[in-house]
C-alpha cells in the first residue's frame, strides 16, 4: 500500500509536487489514482484515510494519491482544478452544487457504476440528489441530519417538553426568555445559520416543492407566499429568543452559551455533536425535530449529502471507478461516515451508535423530502445575497419589504423575469 | 572593437534588469490590461467556450454593462466604496500616533531598546492573527471590552455587529500594526534629524510644539511621505481584517471595493464584475497617489 498525503501551502508548489509524485509513482506501478479532498481537520481526515486505506487493501494494483485541500479553500479552487488539470476522483457535494459542474461537462457520467455496484439499490434514498437529466454524476457519501440541539438539563429545570408544534414552540422559547435563558442561540456571522432557519420556515410552512422552486429561482421573493416565513421568523425576532448580537458570532462562537448553560437550544446540524461532546455536557444535551408548523405539510428535512465524483479530464478513469464503486463495501461505507460523524447513505452500511445519528438516521427515513441546505440548493450567487438578507431581517425585522425587494432583484439578475 | 566591447556598459544594466522586468511584466503588468479586458465581459471563470446551465455561454462580450451596473444597480457598491473613503481619511491617524509613540521611546532612559520591539511587535505578527485578537477584544459577550464598558456600568458595545460602527471596529484594529509602521519610520528619520539645528531652534527661544512644528518636522518630510503613501495604500487594500474579522459584514455593511470584488469574482462566479470593481479601485488608487506623488515631488522642488 502507498499511501501519500502532501498538504499544500500555494498553488504552484502544489503543481510541482503532484508531478514530482505523479512521476515517480507510474514507475512504481501502472495505476496510480489522483483524490482531491477536502477532508480536512478531525475527524474528517482520519475518516476519509481509513476509506482509502480500506480501498489500496482491496485494489493494491491502485496507488492513491490524496492532495488534501483545507475545506473553504476547496471550494474555490475545485474550479481551477477541474478544468486546469483534473485529478481522478474529487470530493464535492450533492445538489445544486454538483450541477453547475455538470452543466459545464466537468463531472463524467457514472451511471454505470451505480448500476454495477448495485448502488441503485443500496444507496436509493440519495439517488434523486445525484441526478440528472436521469444520469447519476457522483457517489454519495455520508450526510447528516439538521435539527433542534437543545439543553436537556434546562428544559428539566423549569419543567419543559419537547415542543412538537409552533404554539408549543414559542411557549419554550417565552418561559426559557422569562428565567433569564437564552431561548436560541445562532452565531450569523458566516450567514448560513440563518440560510438554516428560513430553511426550516419556509419548508414546514410552504412545503419541499415550494422550496426548491424557491431555490431554483422560479418564484419571487416577494411571493406573499413568504409573507408567513417572514411573520413566524418575527415571532422569534421580536420578542428576543435569539442569541443577542448574533451578527458577531461565528457558528463556534454561538456554542458558548449553550455550553456554559446560558442559552437552550441550537438549530445546526449533526456536525455539532463532537464539539459538545468535548465539552463534557454530551449527557445534557438532546436532540429534537423542528416543530411542525402547518398540518398537512409534508415534513421534510435538511441533510446535506457529501459526495464524490469523476471529472471529465480524469486519466485514470477505470480506478476512478473502482473508488467509487468500493462504496458499495458495507465495511468501508460504515466506517468512512461513522468516524466522520455522519450517516452513511448505504442502507447495509451498520447503523449508527452515537445517539445523536440515531435519533438523525431515524427522522430522515421517516422523512417526506430530503433537501440539501440552503447555500447547497441555491445557485451560489443567489444563496449568498439572500443569506445576507437574512441575517439583516433577523436583526432588523422592520426592513422586510426592502430586503425582500432587494433579493427580488437579485434573483431576476440570476434567473431572469418570471 | 567587437559591437559587445562597445556597449557593454550601456548594455549591462538591461541584461540585469531584464529577468526583473520580464517577471513584472508577466505578473504584475499584464494582468492590470487582462483584468480589464475581463471587465468588459460576462464571465463565471469556466471554460471560455463552454456553455452554462441555462444556455447563455460562459464567455460573452457585453461592454460597458459591468460598470453600468455597479454605478447604478448596485447599491453595496456605494457602500463599499463610501467605506473605502472612511478607510483613507481614518487611517491616516496612524501617521500623528506614530509620529507621537517615535517621538516618546526617542530618548535615552534603560530598557527602551526593548520598550521600542514592543511598540514594533505588531507589525510583524500576521494580520489574520490581528484580526482574530481584535475579534476577541469586540466579543459583546466575552470579550475584554465588554469587561471594560461593564466595569464602567455601561452596555456592551456590539462592534462588529453594528452596521455603522463595523468598519471603524476593523480600522481601529488596523492601526495596531500601521501605528507600529509609522513608527520605526518617524525612529529612523529622527536619527537623521541635524542637532546643530535643534541647538539653534533652543538659542531662538523654541521649544515644545514650536520646536517639534517648526524645527523637527521639516527634517522629516521623507517620513512623512512614506508614512502617509504608504497608510494610504495599505487603506485602499484593506482586506484582511475584513475577511477575518466580519467577512463583510454585518449583512455587507463593512465591504470595501477590495473585498466586494473578491466576493463576487470567487464566490458568486462573476468575474467580468469582479474585474470591473478591481478596475475601478485601480484607477483611484492611480489616481490618487499620482496626484498625491506629484505634489509632493512638485513641494520638494519648489524648496530646494
Amino acid at each position: 500500500m502507498l499511501l501519500k498525503h502532501i498538504n499544500f501551502l500555494g498553488g504552484k508548489m502544489k503543481k510541482l509536487l503532484t508531478l514530482v509524485i505523479l512521476f515517480t509513482s507510474t514507475i512504481v506501478s501502472a495505476g496510480t489514482l489522483v483524490v482531491n479532498s477536502n477532508q480536512s481537520g478531525e475527524p474528517s481526515k482520519s475518516a476519509f484515510d481509513a476509506y482509502v486505506a480500506a480501498f489500496s487493501e482491496a485494489h493494491p494494483e491502485v496507488t492513491v494519491v490524496v492532495n488534501e485541500f483545507e475545506h473553504e479553500a476547496y471550494k474555490t479552487a475545485i474550479r481551477n482544478f477541474l478544468t486546469a488539470e483534473a485529478p481522478d476522483v474529487a470530493i464535492w457535494f450533492a445538489g445544486n452544487r454538483m450541477k453547475f459542474f455538470v452543466d459545464q461537462n466537468l463531472f463524467q457520467d457514472v451511471s454505470d457504476v451505480w448500476a454495477d455496484a448495485d448502488l441503485n439499490d443500496s444507496m436509493a434514498s440519495s439517488k434523486g440528489s445525484l441526478t440528472v437529466d436521469g444520469k447519476q454524476y457522483g457517489v454519495p457519501w455520508g450526510y447528516y441530519q439538521w435539527g433542534v440541539y437543545y439543553r436537556k438539563d434546562l428544559f428539566d429545570q423549569l419543567g419543559l417538553n419537547v415542543p412538537r408544534d409552533w404554539d408549543e414552540f414559542k411557549w419554550v422559547c417565552a418561559m426559557l426568555k422569562k428565567n433569564g435563558i437564552t431561548p436560541i442561540t445562532i452565531g450569523t456571522k458566516f450567514l448560513w445559520t440563518a440560510g438554516g432557519w428560513f430553511d426550516y420556515l419556509n419548508l414546514r410552512i410552504n412545503g419541499y416543492q415550494f422550496h426548491m422552486d424557491l431555490t431554483a429561482g422560479k418564484v419571487s421573493y416577494e411571493d406573499p407566499r413568504l409573507d408567513a416565513v417572514f411573520d413566524h421568523w418575527r415571532e422569534l425576532i421580536d420578542p428576543g429568543y435569539f442569541l443577542e448580537d448574533h451578527a458577531s458570532f461565528s457558528w463556534q462562537d454561538a456554542q458558548a452559551p449553550q455550553i456554559n448553560g446560558e442559552a437552550a437550544m441550537y438549530l445546526i446540524g449533526n456536525f455539532y455533536v463532537p464539539t459538545f461532546e468535548a465539552a463534557g455536557i454530551g449527557d445534557q444535551m438532546d436532540f429534537f425535530q423542528f416543530p411542525t408548523i402547518y398540518e398537512g405539510v409534508g415534513v421534510a428535512e435538511d441533510a446535506p449529502t457529501d459526495t464524490m465524483h469523476i471529472p471529465s479530464g480524469a486519466k485514470n478513469v477505470e480506478d476512478a471507478k473502482k473508488f467509487l464503486a468500493f462504496m458499495s463495501n458495507k465495511e468501508a461505507a460504515t466506517n468512512w461516515a461513522k468516524m466522520g460523524g455522519m450517516l452513511s447513505p448505504n442502507k447495509y452500511a451498520d447503523k449508527p451508535t452515537n445517539r445523536f445519528s440515531i435519533m438523525g438516521a431515524k427522522m430522515l427515513a421517516a422523512a417526506d423530502d430530503i433537501a440539501q441546505f440552503w447555500d447547497r440548493d441555491a445557485n451560489p450567487d443567489m444563496a449568498g445575497a439572500a443569506m445576507e438578507g437574512f441575517q439583516e431581517f433577523m436583526v432588523k425585522p422592520d426592513r422586510e419589504d426592502k430586503i425582500r425587494a432587494r433579493l427580488e432583484k437579485e434573483r431576476a439578475r440570476i434567473h431572469g423575469a418570471l | 572593437m567587437t559591437f559587445w566591447e562597445r556597449n557593454q556598459l550601456k548594455l549591462a544594466p538591461f541584461i540585469f534588469l531584464a529577468p526583473a522586468i520580464l517577471v513584472f511584466l508577466i505578473y504584475v503588468i499584464y494582468p492590470i490590461f487582462d483584468s480589464i479586458w475581463v471587465s468588459f465581459h460576462e464571465w463565471n471563470g469556466m471554460d471560455k467556450s463552454g456553455i452554462r446551465g441555462n444556455g447563455k455561454p460562459n464567455w460573452e462580450f457585453v461592454g460597458f454593462k459591468n460598470y453600468i451596473t455597479l454605478f447604478t444597480d448596485d447599491d453595496e457598491f456605494y457602500v463599499s466604496l463610501f467605506n473605502n473613503i472612511r478607510w483613507l481619511i481614518f487611517s491616516l491617524l496612524a501617521v500623528p500616533i506614530g509620529l507621537a509613540l517615535a517621538l516618546f521611546v526617542n530618548q535615552k532612559i534603560l530598557g527602551i531598546r526593548y520598550i521600542k520591539s514592543l511598540f514594533y511587535f505588531p507589525f510583524v505578527i500576521n494580520a489574520v492573527v490581528i484580526g482574530v485578537i481584535f475579534t476577541w477584544f469586540y466579543n459583546p459577550k466575552y470579550g475584554a471590552l465588554s469587561l471594560v464598558l461593564g466595569f464602567f456600568g455601561l452596555d456592551p458595545i456590539p462592534m462588529l455587529a453594528d452596521e455603522n460602527l463595523a468598519t471603524y471596529g476593523i480600522i481601529i484594529a488596523s492601526f495596531f500594526p500601521g501605528i507600529a509602521y509609522t513608527m520605526i519610520l518617524y525612529i529612523t528619520g529622527l536619527t537623521g534629524v541635524s542637532r546643530e539645528m535643534i541647538e539653534a531652534g533652543r538659542i531662538d527661544g523654541a521649544s515644545g510644539f514650536t520646536m517639534l512644528w517648526h524645527v523637527v518636522l521639516p527634517q522629516l518630510r521623507p517620513a512623512t511621505l512614506i508614512a502617509v503613501v504608504v497608510t494610504l495604500v495599505g487603506a485602499l487594500r484593506a482586506f484582511d481584517l475584513i475577511a477575518v474579522m466580519t467577512a463583510g459584514g454585518p449583512w455587507g455593511s463593512s465591504e470595501v471595493l477590495a473585498y466586494k470584488m473578491y466576493q463576487e469574482a470567487l464566490f458568486n462566479f462573476r468575474m467580468g464584475y469582479g474585474a470591473a470593481i478591481a478596475t475601478i479601485l485601480f484607477l483611484i488608487m492611480d489616481i490618487y497617489i499620482a496626484w498625491f506623488l506629484y505634489r509632493l515631488f512638485k513641494n520638494e522642488r519648489s524648496e530646494k
